[in-house]
């Protein structure tokens, strides 16, 4: 199975990222789940979003635990890595960062950092970082592919439609490889 | 409607627990819909009135100032004769208690989704079963849910078992491990449904043609037979859920009972548990089966009327049991425990030893990892315990 926790703060769109996220990974075949967490919708307010993709139906209904794939809308919320800790070794951590990070990985995480609030705010779309990563995402790890997660872009983002496929194609090319 | 067209007309979609039962309420055709909004409950509201913008929901909507009247309207429309759908959640339920015991004295088939979620104080969103449970005794069948599916599933059984035996019904899903839950989930064509649900047509009902009233003062012996009359119809629901569920599984392929045991033959441990938690439930015995302890699970689908002896015939050869309720009766304990051990202990089958364990209140998260652990406790364990046994302590 294939966890993947997403952090953000309400307003940048892990919640309805988790979503979309989940439509590519459907789109390729697979059963999913995706919810978020959130006290309340405030702005600002932590949120933590969970996505599980499998061959087989999920029967889980918890917080993901020890993702094997983490993405961090906000690098403020990394607190020197501690969010990510429980990361599994060989997983991938996507984060929102121009600058270099600090603080430690757990061993064996690789970190993917693209200025997604960069390509966000060029693409149109202020503070809405959770498209760019996902493209991020999908690029550094080859789990989904571009095309399913632009489909699942077009069917799931509320609004700006045209700036978030944007924004997604651009994290994807901004993104190297699997490792 | 967007999704992929699968057997027997069925659309699979993506979907949160709380629009799964929006379809399923669309697909029920209520005729009136009573509603007030509130979190984690407002997205079916939200997707039932997306249904009436565009004409695939031919119902009246009516929102209303608070839950009390949301149910009141719920009665008034039911003994009219329209089959009526609602949804609520925590705070709402708690005010609505009133009009759920005339909703059930009047013997009006509204069926209703509740959320489960924490009730104040402190205030909270998350998931919890006290605001359901604690509507135990007002004579509404009670439907506890593990996914989306399954809620869309029963909001059409409740229809059915509901108008057979009139009495009111609700669908409980969990608070964000299912409500906001986005999933794969299968939406029966409409010509599936109508030959699974006929249109509600009671022998009686408000008319202007031909006057009655409903609510009048009664003889204590006249209060007394309407009570037994609802206590006997719960007794006829208990057929009722078993027929709705085979003869749902039968068009749909997604069949379901009063409970459901799983893996349970020669289960030494056996977890019983309700609701979402019951999914992780499923796969912590996978895994403990795979570590060679012989684990299995109980579900509890249904808790009014509770099957007290399909869970005592399928708990005849479990070594140990461990109910896990999310809810705490404060000052008792867990509530799903108190009805199984109470079931066992009128059946003659009092030798079970049955434990409780209580776990994710508020919203806490429980693990498959959590599951694995109360079993394991369970199974090590001397005896019986008088005092909850907290699964977070563990």
């Amino acid at each position: 199975m294939l966890e993947v926790r997403i952090h953000g703060r309400g307003g940048q769109g892990a919640q309805v990222g988790c979503q979309i996220l989940a439509g590519a990974f459907f789109r390729s075949g697979r059963h999913v789940q995706a919810f978020a967490a959130y006290g309340g919708e405030r702005r600002g307010a932590p949120v933590t979003a969970f996505v599980r993709a499998d061959d087989k139906p999920i029967r889980l209904r918890c917080d993901i635990e020890r993702p094997r794939y983490a993405l961090v809308l906000d690098p403020t919320m990394l607190d020197g890595g501690a969010i990510v800790a429980d990361v599994e070794p060989g997983g991938t951590v996507v984060v929102n960062s121009g600058a270099p990070l600090e603080g430690a990985l757990p061993p064996g995480v690789r970190l993917v950092a693209v200025d997604a609030a960069g390509i966000a705010g060029r693409a149109g779309l202020g503070p809405i970082v959770s498209t760019v990563l996902l493209g991020v995402f999908a690029r550094a790890t080859g789990l989904v592919s571009l095309e399913d997660l632009q489909a699942a872009v077009e069917e799931g983002s509320p609004a700006r439609n045209r700036e978030n496929l944007e924004a997604c194609s651009a994290g994807y090319h901004a993104a190297a490889g699997p490792g | 409607m967007t999704g992929v067209e699968t057997v027997a007309g069925q659309r699979r979609m993506l979907l949160t627990g709380n629009h799964a039962v929006a379809y399923g309420a669309l697909r029920a055709k209520p005729q009136v819909i009573p509603v007030y909004p509130i979190t984690p409950q407002t997205p079916v509201l939200e997707k039932l009135l997306e249904f009436a913008q565009t004409g695939e929901l031919t119902g009246e909507m009516i929102t209303v100032e608070s839950e009390h009247s949301a149910m009141a309207a719920c009665i008034a429309a039911s003994l009219a004769g329209a089959r009526v759908f609602t949804a609520t959640s925590s705070q709402g339920i708690a005010l609505m208690h009133e009009m759920l015991h005339f909703a059930a004295g009047a013997r009006t088939p509204v069926v209703m989704v509740n959320v489960n979620r924490t009730l104040a104080l402190p205030w909270g969103f998350w998931a919890d079963q006290t605001d359901s449970l604690s509507q135990r005794d007002t004579g509404w069948m009670q439907f506890y849910c593990e996914s989306g599916q399954e809620a869309l599933d029963t909001v059409l059984q409740a229809y059915r078992v509901g108008e057979s035996v009139l009495l009111p019904a609700m669908v409980v899903i969990e608070a964000m491990y299912i409500s906001h839950t986005l999933e794969p989930v299968e939406v029966p064509g409409e010509e599936v449904v109508a030959r699974f649900l006929p249109p509600f047509e009671p022998e009686r009902r408000l008319d202007p043609a031909c006057p009655l009233s409903v609510g009048n003062t009664t003889t204590p012996a006249q209060w007394r037979a309407n009570r037994l009359a609802m206590h006997e119809a719960m007794g006829q629901a208990l057929g009722a859920v078993a027929a709705a569920g085979r003869l749902y599984g039968e068009l749909t392929g997604r069949g379901y009972g009063a409970t459901e045991s799983y893996r349970t033959e020669d289960a030494r441990v056996v977890l019983v548990a309700a609701g979402g938690m019951a999914g992780t439930a499923r796969e912590a015995v996978d895994r403990l089966r795979e570590a060679g302890v012989p684990a299995g699970l109980l579900r509890l689908r249904l808790f009014r009327p509770f099957p007290a002896a399909e869970i005592a015939t399928a708990l005849a050869g479990a070594g140990r049991v461990a109910v896990v309720d999310r809810n705490c009766s404060i000052g008792s304990g867990g509530i799903f425990c108190q009805e199984v051990r109470a079931a066992l202990s009128a059946l003659g089958q009092g030798g079970n030893p049955v434990l409780s364990y209580i776990a994710g209140l508020g919203g806490v998260n429980v693990s498959p990892e959590r599951m694995m652990q109360i079993a394991r406790d369970a199974l090590g364990r001397e005896g019986t315990n008088p005092e909850p046994i907290q699964a977070e302590g563990l």
